[in-house]
């Protein structure tokens, strides 16, 4: 079994932390796994992507080909239609559906929303709402984790929480339980 | 045994320090940036009190570890591929002069320049200088060469070049980790062929000649470089560092193959694929460097494809669509292009000092239709896009204050040169000194954010030394100018920058305010305090 998914968004909307959190629940439960990040130059405000690869067997290629890609997380509507000719034919697409307009030529929001409904599996949430019934702003990409829980397949929704809590022990019982509500949100959203 | 999940990148510098590393010497750049940041933060590594602060440059990094290797322990050297221009006159006649302990040099290539200006193939340094190189295909055979490069240089007594792209350097895979090494005890070698005297170093070079074929040798017994010899097929491949996953991700392994990880090129085992196959065919990220010597080694009547002859793309990485391509074995895609697309370019932060100073210069350069604002590397040189749009050249590191210079002797007025403050000190002080010297008509602005910031914020060599840097250099003081660069301050920093401009001779301004992002990290620290 493998999962082939594209983790994208904004610069700064933390899509890395998801890639962590997912690789750490990946490596606790014995998965094959690679994880190709953008660091540099692009990190900031620009586009950013990473290509994350979960198999119970070897993994060759640290990027996946084009057509092949079973899952894309997006923190961002626009930015989730980036990537489309990475998507397999039943592949989903799982996306935060509040645009960020940080550029002049943005293309109308409505247009963007049609496009990815007309795709066959898409799945819009607004994240950012959600996270702020946390008082949790910064959760938003905890909360898409939890809507992508339920579309993963090769991890339950039990490991991926599990992962949460592990990654954000060291910053305290506070912060474990808040990115927790977050991730509870998404997952039953 | 162990396994970790790690970066290429850290996978070199655990490696590293698995193999008795004693320092690491590097200036930050992507794709390399990570490899120091790991050694300066592993326990084991602090606990051996491992040498890994920044360099000034990365000809000074690679000075230091030739001076570490004479002294008898293991060094690395890190840099990006352009690195490697700066530090070229060191790398190179550290062939000449061979090694005592074993010193690596880690090139990080960046092919399509994703975060770089050209792509140059840090290989044909590796051939110029006459040495072995290794390119690992994953991140395990990363941590695993650096001991086999340290003991490889140690016993031929020659620097080792190891060389990874972006796509290695920064992906994550688990690696099985080994017991660490000790590190190498001080033992300073006491033979004077380091004396690169020409009587001295026409010895030395004839050695490193001779030398070619022991590297031919280990090259053709590599674990690094394998031969799977299958019968009966009409095309060979011939697969260099990661370009092998993405032909196994296209045909998988049971192809006929030679898959390269160390050089020089193993002739034989080549050779011996070519006798069973009609064709190779060459799958190496950036430059045909490969391509090129085997058609050399097969001669003219053998078919040998790849880059050159277009049947892979001449530019930019490869990956696992345009290798399936070529092997014929191109998947059909569901979805096209999305019609809702826009570009998104990376930007400024909000808040960054660096849009004060554009904002400023604009500004005032509106009032001198022939100006010219000639640019650098880093974050700053977005303010060649929308919405500043300011610069005229980015060329390498330093280049802003030279270029101004001889732009300036041209009669080019105003000429005016940004660079930020570790640029200056990594390249750009020499050319101050050339533009004192000769009183050039040039305004320098040195946008001083107190870190490396591009690179996510190393310490900066020249942190509150740049106004006696500059004085010392010969700037005279009353041209060493030192602003705020806020917007509350556009009106006295406008002024300041017309005054410079109107004094014919060379001045700096100095717009000072800490990089957003060291701030913010800065404060998050104080808060967790």
């Amino acid at each position: 079994m493998k999962k082939d998914i594209i983790l994208c968004g904004v610069g700064g909307q933390g899509i890395l932390s998801i890639a962590t959190i997912i690789g750490q629940a990946a490596t606790e439960a014995g998965l094959y796994l690679k994880q190709a990040e953008v660091h540099g130059m692009s990190q900031r405000g620009g586009d950013v992507q990473s290509n994350l690869r979960l198999s119970t067997e070897p993994i060759y290629s640290d990027l996946i080909p084009k057509g092949k890609v079973d899952l894309i997380v997006s923190m961002e509507p626009m930015e989730a239609l980036r990537y489309l000719p990475y998507l397999a034919a039943d592949g989903v697409v799982v996306t935060n559906s509040k645009n960020f307009v940080n550029i002049p030529n943005y293309p109308d929001a409505t247009a963007i929303e049609a496009e990815l409904k007309a795709l066959p599996h898409a799945v819009l949430l607004d994240i950012e709402d959600l996270a702020q019934q946390t008082h949790n702003p910064k959760g938003a990409n905890m909360v898409l984790l939890g809507k992508v829980a339920a579309h993963l397949g090769i991890l339950s929704a039990d490991q991926l929480r599990n992962a949460v809590a592990r990654i954000f022990q060291r910053k305290g019982e506070a912060v474990v339980e808040s990115n927790l509500k977050a991730f509870d949100l998404g997952l039953n959203a | 045994m162990e396994k970790r999940l790690l970066l290429g990148d850290e996978a070199i510098a655990l490696g590293a320090i698995h193999a008795g590393l004693s320092g690491v010497y590097a200036y930050p750049g992507t794709p390399s940036t990570e490899i120091t940041e790991f050694i300066q933060s592993n326990p084991l590594a602090l606990e051996r009190n491992i040498h890994s602060r920044w360099s000034t440059n990365e000809k000074t990094a690679m000075e230091a570890a030739l001076g570490m290797s004479y002294a008898g322990k293991r060094a690395l050297v890190c840099m990006k591929h352009v690195g490697m221009n700066v530090c070229a006159d060191a790398f190179v006649n550290s062939a000449v002069t061979g090694v005592n302990g074993g010193l690596v040099v880690l090139a990080a290539d960046d092919p399509s320049m994703h975060s770089s200006q050209n792509e140059q193939d840090s290989r044909f340094y590796g051939k110029f200088a006459m040495i072995p190189i290794f390119e690992p295909s994953n991140q395990q055979e990363a941590y695993d060469m650096m001991s086999a490069a340290f003991e490889l240089s140690e016993s031929l007594k020659l620097p080792v070049l190891m060389r990874v792209v972006t796509r290695l350097a920064h992906s994550r895979a688990a690696v099985e980790i080994k017991e660490a090494a000790a590190e190498n005890g001080l033992n300073p070698d006491t033979d004077r062929h380091w004396v690169l005297l020409p009587g001295i170093a026409r010895k030395q070079y004839l050695l490193l000649v001779e030398k070619q074929k022991d590297m031919l040798k280990a090259a053709e017994a590599s674990k690094y470089n394998v031969l799977n010899k299958i019968t009966g097929k009409k095309t060979g491949i011939i697969a260099c560092g990661i370009a092998y996953n993405y032909v196994c991700e296209a045909v998988g392994p049971n192809v006929p193959i030679v898959k390269i990880s160390q050089y020089p090129l193993p002739e034989d085992k080549i050779r011996e694929l070519a006798s069973v196959c009609d064709e190779l065919i060459v799958f190496e990220d950036g430059q045909p460097v490969v391509e090129n010597d085997i058609r050399g080694l097969l001669g003219a009547n053998y078919c040998v494809k790849g880059r050159l002859t277009g049947d892979l793309p001449r530019t930019g990485e490869l990956d696992p669509d345009n290798v399936a391509k070529a092997l014929g074995v191109a998947a059909e895609l569901s979805f096209g292009t999305a019609k809702n697309l826009a570009n998104r370019p990376p930007q400024l932060c909000n808040g960054c000092g660096h849009r004060d100073v554009y904002t400023a210069l604009n500004k005032v350069a509106a009032e001198y239709p022939n100006h010219r604002i000639f640019g650098d590397i880093g974050c700053y040189t977005l303010g060649a896009l929308p919405p500043f749009q300011s610069l005229a050249s980015c060329v390498d590191m330093g280049a802003s204050i030279t270029m101004a210079k001889g732009a300036a002797d041209a009669g080019l007025f105003p000429s005016i040169a940004v660079i930020g403050d570790s640029t200056f000190t990594h390249s750009g002080m020499t050319g101050l000194l050339d533009a004192v010297n000769e009183n050039s008509n040039i305004t320098v602005v040195i946008s001083d954010n107190l870190t490396t910031g591009m690179t996510g914020g190393q310490d900066s060599a020249g942190t509150n030394k740049f106004e006696a840097i500059c004085l010392g250099l010969g700037v005279a003081p009353e041209h060493v100018r030192v602003v705020v660069p806020l917007p509350k301050n556009m009106d006295e920093i406008t002024r300041i920058i017309r005054e410079e401009i109107e004094y014919k001779g060379v001045s700096v301004i100095i717009p000072r305010r800490e990089c957003m992002q060291t701030l913010q990290r800065h404060l998050r620290e104080k808060k967790n305090k």
